[in-house]
């Protein structure tokens, strides 16, 4: 009925954009809830319907382009491929969820709360779909500005600082991507800001490497990659946290997905370059942020070295650019988001209800909240990547690409999964077991919607560990597509 | 028949969704009916399937189900794979299962009933790990359940997680497994690499053709697996802590099944490695060196389950000496044989510890013999078994361990034989210190002791029949020709053990025997002398004593050179990288714009006459180059 | 008709000295008063030196073509100046009788703070 109907993407775009705006209007914390959960509702269904038109002959299905700045070359171009669909689902799934589980009263002003959510929800959205560079940064900015203002505004103690921090080192990242932009647009043949007319702009050795890194450093702030992740820890812990699911679910994924859809396919010969002492720095970062993570005793900080690790195995993935991490890594971003995501949650209940967050005086949660308990522990199977769980996936096929690329830097990047269960048994081990604690004395365990919430993660956790299938069948031509600019080289 | 394999596995899986997902509604008999009945429906279709199997003729069946992974030119199936060996492991794992399922319908009485649910859903979720494990047609599936076994371990050791010690003995030993688990990935990528496979039938017909080096590589990392999941030098001290789980656990994971995963792997690719002789001495080596260490801290411990648990190690290193020297059948018998003496001595010593009200400590014990008439018969069985006194089923296994090593070298034989001995004294030292002289606790203790209920009793009977009758499917050619049923079962997976040397005549391997024999029952002797008196002095352990005593301070190394150092790391590194060099390079550059911001300020000073005179002067200077230099 | 003229180099020198003069006076004086007739004096010295090079370009151009009017712009446009350093001198001198209304001094060295 629908054959023709090809507007999805721009209608998951005005949809978040609608719901904020309408939101800031709203009076009631109850209304402005709903609305939230309405429109982010509404953004999963469309999303999942236009699933149902995926045509596997026809990656370009859903590709639309708007008139927008005609004689600077760029138009409002938006798709919807494979790669995308996964992000956008992942960020479509998330959105609900998180909201679902702010507790009511918790945030003042709640109407401009959920309103800057979605504008965010908006961003990323159309990071994850633009096809034109301009359109690309437009989204790229206007993602990272409302998650500096809830940060700024309903964060911790220390929030000024961490978010200024946050700002100035995304802000240079972003400055980078815009001259590495404008440079691009200048060599293309057309003046066109179009991802086409990019993949087809012709430059010299020297310039690609110097553009290359442009870019480079933007998605590097981006992911984090060390050295330039000392932003990440503080920002975690001091924005509110339905922000820090958001911006560790999917926010980093931005530069992920920057190196998948912009870097990789527009600078091959400088990828295979500058490959080797790259992978050699993120791996060295990896081991870097799972030895921190071992020792620390705040658990959002410990939660966020060993993000920042699981990314940068998902970066090292990438620049080895063989086909098999590259269809591990494009799931892993996804089933990353997934675990970090209910990682934090139970992080947030603990803390909403203790209002503690050091390791050290936590313990015993187990016995007060037997499911909670349950459920962290799926989780934290998930984030050190156990067979069946969604993470093994992900991490077996960047792994087997590591390997392919050099055996020692897969062994070295190999002794992360030992740290990794390590760092994550201790936290399990000191929050959860042993005798309850004073600080959890009083323990509830959760509640309905939250079991929801949590039941929902578990299914997707297992779902894609267990049958990925699926996926690797959505993100097939797009990872293909990428590859396959190297191998013409 | 083959058809419903996938049932195997699936009804543990079910047993431990209900167990798991319904926990709070269930009563204790329910769940434990639950979870003993899937176990024994699956162990009659493991003997369905088994009688199949069985018959002449029989083909290896691999089975698919469905991708597990396709993408990006990886191909992994999930398919199950069923020949002669994967039967054997299913029989052994269903069959002690299940009684170890009932066993634990009234050892773990006293907990509550959602806790008596949960122990029963991580059992099931055990069993169907390593069910996954020992079907899986290709190495990832078998990583899927290698790895889901180390989590039910890791969830079983720490089961009463409200105790510190026990959730760390639960950490240490998944983070050990961990070590040895990316040897075992890392093995696999190389397959992938250069079989472009993981399938058992495709790496195994090209193997042949790859060169030594990579097989050496490939066998070394998937034996380095095997070191952590079977409790090797230098990966094995989780084990003996892994003895926090309850008893039941400790005799279904801890002795009976998951450690002996590492034999089921090696054994599986058995043609890997006759490829690679290099693996093959250093597995035998390390095999042997384990079970010397092993033993000597047996003799000093006191805590009965830590002597059953360095036995076990010991046991293990003399199955990995087995398929060191190429006798990868009487490994593999050695684990079935195992599987019934150690599990038997596992509930048996679970039985002792429940009549004692959770005493584990044998100076405590002692003159129990005729308080727990069943339980002392059962483990004397044991005893008898493990030490290898013939007719029981540890001799049979045991004397084909050590003549497959005599045949590659006198030396591990010498050697092999220290460690009988060592094992035959420990267990008697615990046998007579348990059960023989007379009671060393308080009256009140005494009085409580009563025999076990029929749910444990039974199990362990019909685990000492087979720890008696077990032995006899592998009689050796001396006795009776042509009677070695396991060799010629297991054929079509495992090659007939070749002997590099003429094998010995008949007269000379049975003197040999005898002497054996003759030497262990000397040993049981001695221990009788030394502890199965009524008066027992303990004497503080003093020189080698005490280091054997204090398991060689192995764990104390290993706290000093890894744990530590790493955790000073990771301090130094929050400290000074983190915060001094990192954010102190960023913060840098921040305070070099104020810094020069204020020097440049400096200039502005408001003072009009200044800037006046800056004006002229710079005026000048242009007028002067302009006039001079310009041309 | 000889009339003796008088050198340009002299309105140079001239114009020199008084610049030379008024830029030391701006340099040197505090009081805002003075500093402002430097200014004047500085102005004017151009203007000298403007209607100096005016005549002698005048001058020059007469010799060849008696109806030329080559060179007399100069002098208007100094008319032009005067009026509007006049103007330029009420704002000025508007300024510096608030500023001391303000703080009972024309000191330029108590002028240093609008920078705050």
């Amino acid at each position: 009925m629908f054959a023709a109907f090809d507007n999805f993407p721009a209608l998951l775009i005005w949809l978040p954009l609608a719901g904020g705006l309408i939101s800031f209007f709203l009076k009631s914390e109850k209304a402005s809830k709903l609305n939230a959960l309405f429109f982010s509702v509404l953004t999963l269904a469309v999303l999942s319907v236009s699933l149902l038109y995926t045509d596997p002959k026809h990656y370009l299905l859903n590709q639309v382009s708007y008139v927008w700045l005609p004689n600077l070359g760029s138009s409002f171009g938006l798709i919807l491929d494979g790669l995308t669909r996964l992000l956008c689902l992942l960020t479509a799934i998330l959105f609900p969820l998180v909201f679902l589980m702010i507790p009511e009263g918790r945030y003042e002003n709640a109407n401009r709360f959920y309103g800057l959510m979605l504008l965010t929800q908006c961003g990323l959205l159309g990071v994850f779909m633009a096809t034109d560079a301009l359109v690309f940064y437009l989204f790229w900015e206007l993602a990272l500005i409302p998650v500096y203002f809830l940060s700024s505004i309903w964060g911790g103690e220390k929030r000024i600082r961490a978010t200024f921090k946050f700002f100035i080192y995304t802000f240079l990242g972003s400055l980078f991507l815009l001259i590495g932009i404008l440079y691009m647009y200048l060599k293309t043949s057309t003046g066109s800001f179009g991802l086409v007319a990019f993949y087809n702009a012709q430059l010299t050795l020297t310039e690609q490497y110097v553009v290359f890194f442009l870019f480079f450093i933007a998605f590097a702030i981006k992911m984090p990659i060390f050295p330039l992740h000392t932003w990440q820890p503080e920002a975690y812990e001091q924005a509110p946290t339905p922000v820090t699911m958001i911006l560790s679910g999917v926010m980093v994924k931005m530069g992920l997905f920057g190196l998948l859809r912009w870097l990789l396919p527009l600078f091959p010969k400088a990828v295979q370059e500058f490959s080797l002492p790259i992978i050699v720095v993120i791996i060295f970062g990896v081991l870097y942020a799972s030895v921190l993570a071992l020792k620390q005793d705040n658990i959002k900080r410990l939660i966020a070295y060993s993000s920042i690790a699981h990314i940068g195995l998902m970066a090292a993935g990438a620049f080895t650019v063989k086909e098999v991490a590259m269809h591990g890594l494009t799931l892993q971003l996804f089933s990353h988001g997934i675990n970090i995501v209910a990682f934090w949650m139970v992080a947030d209940l603990i803390e909403r209800q203790t209002g503690v967050s050091k390791i050290s005086e936590l313990g015993g949660i187990a016995r007060k909240a037997p499911q909670l308990a349950i459920f962290f522990v799926i989780a934290a199977f998930a984030n050190i990547a156990l067979p069946l769980t969604n993470a093994f996936v992900g991490e077996f096929m960047i792994f087997n690409g590591l390997y392919q690329y050099n055996p020692w830097i897969a062994g070295a990047a190999g002794l992360s999964i030992i740290l990794a269960a390590a760092y994550t048994l201790s936290l399990v081990k000191n929050t959860f077991f042993g005798e309850p604690a004073a600080a959890v004395a009083s323990y509830k365990d959760i509640r309905p919607k939250e079991s929801f919430v949590f039941a929902t993660l578990t299914v997707l956790i297992f779902f894609v560990g267990i049958f990925p299938s699926p996926f690797f069948k959505l993100i097939y031509e797009t990872v293909g597509l990428i590859v396959n600019r190297y191998v013409i080289i | 028949m083959i058809q419903y394999v996938f049932l195997i596995p699936l009804l543990p899986l079910i047993g431990f969704l209900i167990n798991g997902l319904f926990r709070n509604y269930l009563t204790k008999t329910v769940s434990g009916w639950i979870g003993t009945g899937v176990m024994l429906a699956s162990f009659i279709l493991s003997i369905a399937l088994f009688n199949q199997v069985r018959q002449p003729g029989f083909q290896q069946h691999v089975i698919f189900y469905f991708d597990f992974i396709r993408a990006g030119g990886l191909y992994i199936p999930f398919s199950f794979n069923v020949d002669q060996l994967s039967v054997l492991f299913l029989l052994i794992i269903t069959g002690i299962g299940t009684l170890i399922h009932l066993y634990s319908t009234a050892y773990m009485h006293e907990e509550s009933n959602d806790h008596f649910a949960r122990y029963f859903a991580y059992l099931n979720l055990f069993v169907f790990s390593m069910l996954l494990l020992v079907l899986g047609a290709n190495y990832v599936i078998m990583f899927i359940g290698w790895e889901g076994v180390g989590l039910c371990s890791y969830l079983l050791i720490g089961f009463w997680f409200g105790n510190p010690e026990y959730t760390k003995a639960a950490k240490k030993a998944f983070v050990m497994n961990r070590i040895g688990d990316l040897g075992f990935l890392l093995a696999i990528f190389w397959m992938i690499t250069q079989f472009d496979s993981v399938r058992y039938l495709e790496i195994f017909s090209k193997a042949p053709g790859a060169p030594v080096v990579v097989l050496t590589g490939i066998t070394m990392l998937l034996f380095i697996g095997a070191m952590g999941k079977s409790a090797q030098i230098p990966l094995y001290t989780w084990l003996p802590d892994a003895m926090a789980g309850p008893t039941p656990v400790s005799a279904l994971i801890h002795a009976a099944t998951m450690v002996t995963a590492g034999i089921y792997m090696i054994a599986r690719s058995n043609v890997l490695y006759n490829l690679a002789p290099v693996t093959e001495n250093t597995v035998a080596i390390i095999g042997l060196a384990t079970a010397l260490l092993a033993a000597t801290i047996a003799l000093k411990q006191n805590d009965i389950k830590k002597v059953l648990a360095y036995s076990t190690v010991s046991q293990l290193g003399l199955m990995f000496l087995a398929l060191g020297v190429g006798a990868y059948t009487a490994g593999v018998f050695h684990v079935m044989t195992h599987a019934f003496f150690k599990a038997l001595l596992f509930l048996a010593a679970g039985s002792v510890i429940h009549a004692m009200h959770h005493e584990q400590d044998i100076t405590q014990m002692g003159g129990l013999r005729k308080k727990l008439p069943i339980t002392h018969v059962t483990f004397l069985i044991g005893c008898l078994a493990i030490a290898g006194i013939p007719p029981f089923a540890g001799f049979f296994s045991k004397d084909e361990i050590l003549a497959a090593a005599h045949d590659r070298s006198p030396i591990l034989y010498a050697f092999s034989i220290i460690a009988s001995l060592m094992t035959s004294f420990y267990m008697f030292r615990l046998y007579f210190l348990t059960f023989g002289g007379s009671f060393r606790g308080s009256e009140k203790q005494f009085s409580h002791v009563h025999e076990s209920p029929m749910a444990m009793t039974v199990p362990l009977m019909v685990l000492a029949v087979l720890s008696i009758a077990g032995g006899w499917i592998g009689i050796p050619e001396v006795f009776v020709h042509n009677a070695h049923w396991l060799s010629a079962f297991l054929e079509p997976v495992i090659p007939i053990f070749k002997p590099h040397h003429t094998p010995l005549s008949h007269q000379t391997e049975l003197a040999l025997m005898g002497a054996v024999v003759i030497l262990i029952l000397g040993m049981i002797v001695w221990a009788y002398r030394t502890f199965g008196k009524s008066n027992v002095s303990f004497s503080t352990p003093e020189g080698i004593s005490k280091m054997m005593a204090n398991k060689w301070y192995v764990d104390e190394a290993y706290d000093f050179l890894i744990v530590k150092p790493l955790n000073a790391i990771s301090i130094w590194i929050e400290k000074m990288v983190e915060t001094r060099w990192i954010d102190g390079l960023v913060n840098g550059v921040g305070k070099m714009v104020l810094f020069g911001s204020r020097q440049i300020r400096m200039l502005q000073s408001g003072q009009v006459g200044s800037y006046i005179l800056v004006m002229v002067i710079s005026i000048l200077v242009i007028l002067m180059y302009q006039l001079f230099w310009k041309s | 008709m000889d009339t003796p003229v008088i050198p340009v180099n002299y309105y140079i020198f001239l114009s020199a000295a008084l610049f030379a003069i008024g830029l030391v006076g701006v340099l040197t004086r505090r009081n805002a008063i003075i500093i402002f007739m430097c200014i004047e004096l500085m102005l004017n010295s151009v203007n000298v030196l403007l209607v100096a090079f005016s005549k002698m370009h005048h001058v020059a151009a007469f010799a060849l073509d008696r109806s030329t009017a080559v060179g007399t712009e100069a002098q208007i446009f100094v008319f032009f100046i005067m009026v509007v350093a006049a103007a330029e001198v009420t704002v000025g001198l508007a300024i510096i009788v608030m500023l001391y209304r303000n703080i009972h001094s024309v000191d330029i060295n108590f002028l240093n703070r609008l920078k705050h």
